[in-house]
């Protein structure tokens, strides 16, 4: 490459508008041994570029497939499935309670006149109860009069 | 995909994606963690990869995110960054080590720059990606790129020509 052609070029690459070829062609100019010495201060910058397109990445690169999304899908199907379960056995329990309803007027109308006696009879011991409790309710009062 | 696809895929761009990682970071292992967290990105993609029509510029893309989203959480955690690595060039044996120390000095040059000037200098000095790659990667466009690229040049060639000329004006 000759002086004036690389004068040249290194103006363009300072603009900013020299092309690969052109900065390519500097970068073996300047890789060369015969650099004129006016120019010579710009030999490390090339040089080091060229240097540094070497530098390699040589770390291990942990690449894992894709069998553990299998197993992390297992277990999220798993935990639906306990769900659907644990929702249904509440769901059915609760419709299938027999809630003791009659069709026939007249049976339901016995089954509740035995209900309301039983509650009637229980009401009745309450109060017989609470008869004797009145007793000493008296006899307390003679006393302390 | 394969693992064996997925690496061949790749294989062209991973050691750009690293270096681009620690043009910004600059610490190795840092670059390193970073360069594998893109990448195993990119695998998790999986198929999704094919409906890009360009794989590289996507990882491109995604390791800048990735850095600058670094440097803005360790500035907020106000850690600051080790520039302890800079011999660790691994030179040949042969190359002299007035190269080296140049060398070192053009590095440091270049960390002084702002971020987004550092990416270009390093996409377009050192990986050679068009300026319109560029300026897709950087969301950008083209001109704003090409100035930026300049304004980086001029600066690393001024402060280039005052290490130069150190010690040897007379006055």
């Amino acid at each position: 490459m000759e002086l004036k052609a690389v004068e040249i070029a290194l103006e363009k690459y300072l603009e900013g508008t020299s092309s690969i070829l052109e900065e390519k062609q500097l970068k073996a100019y300047f890789s060369s041994n015969e650099i004129a010495s006016h120019l010579v201060q710009y030999k490390p910058l090339f040089s080091y570029f060229e240097h540094q397109k070497s530098e390699q990445f040589t770390k291990a690169l942990p690449l894992q497939t894709q069998k553990q999304s299998y197993v992390k899908w297992i277990g999220v199907a798993a935990a639906v499935a306990v769900l659907l379960g644990t929702m249904h056995y509440f769901y059915s329990e609760e419709t299938t309670t027999d809630l003791g309803t009659y069709s026939d007027p007249e049976e339901a109308f016995v089954e509740t006149q035995k209900a309301l006696e039983m509650l009637s009879q229980e009401v009745n011991q309450g109060v017989e109860s609470v008869a004797i409790l009145k007793e000493y309710d008296k006899t307390t009062k003679t006393i302390f009069k | 995909m394969k693992q064996q696809e997925f690496l061949q895929i790749i294989s062209p761009f991973k050691d750009k994606i690293f270096r681009v990682a620690k043009r910004l970071l600059v610490s190795i292992e840092e670059a390193e963690d970073a360069t594998q967290e893109v990448l195993v990105r990119l695998w998790n993609k999986n198929e999704g990869l094919q409906k890009y029509n360009s794989v590289e510029a996507l990882a491109m893309t995604m390791t800048k995110n990735y850095c600058l989203d670094q440097l803005k959480s360790k500035r907020a955690s106000n850690l600051q960054l080790v520039h302890s690595n800079y011999g660790d060039h691994s030179p040949g044996i042969d190359k002299q080590i007035e190269d080296r120390d140049s060398w070192n000095w053009v590095e440091k040059i270049i960390n002084d720059l702002p971020e987004q000037q550092k990416i270009i200098i390093q996409m377009r000095d050192v990986e050679e990606y068009e300026f319109n790659e560029i300026a897709s990667v950087l969301d950008m466009n083209e001109t704003a790129v090409r100035v930026a690229l300049s304004r980086a040049r001029k600066t690393i060639r001024e402060k280039l020509l005052e290490k130069h000329s150190y010690g040897i004006k007379s006055s």
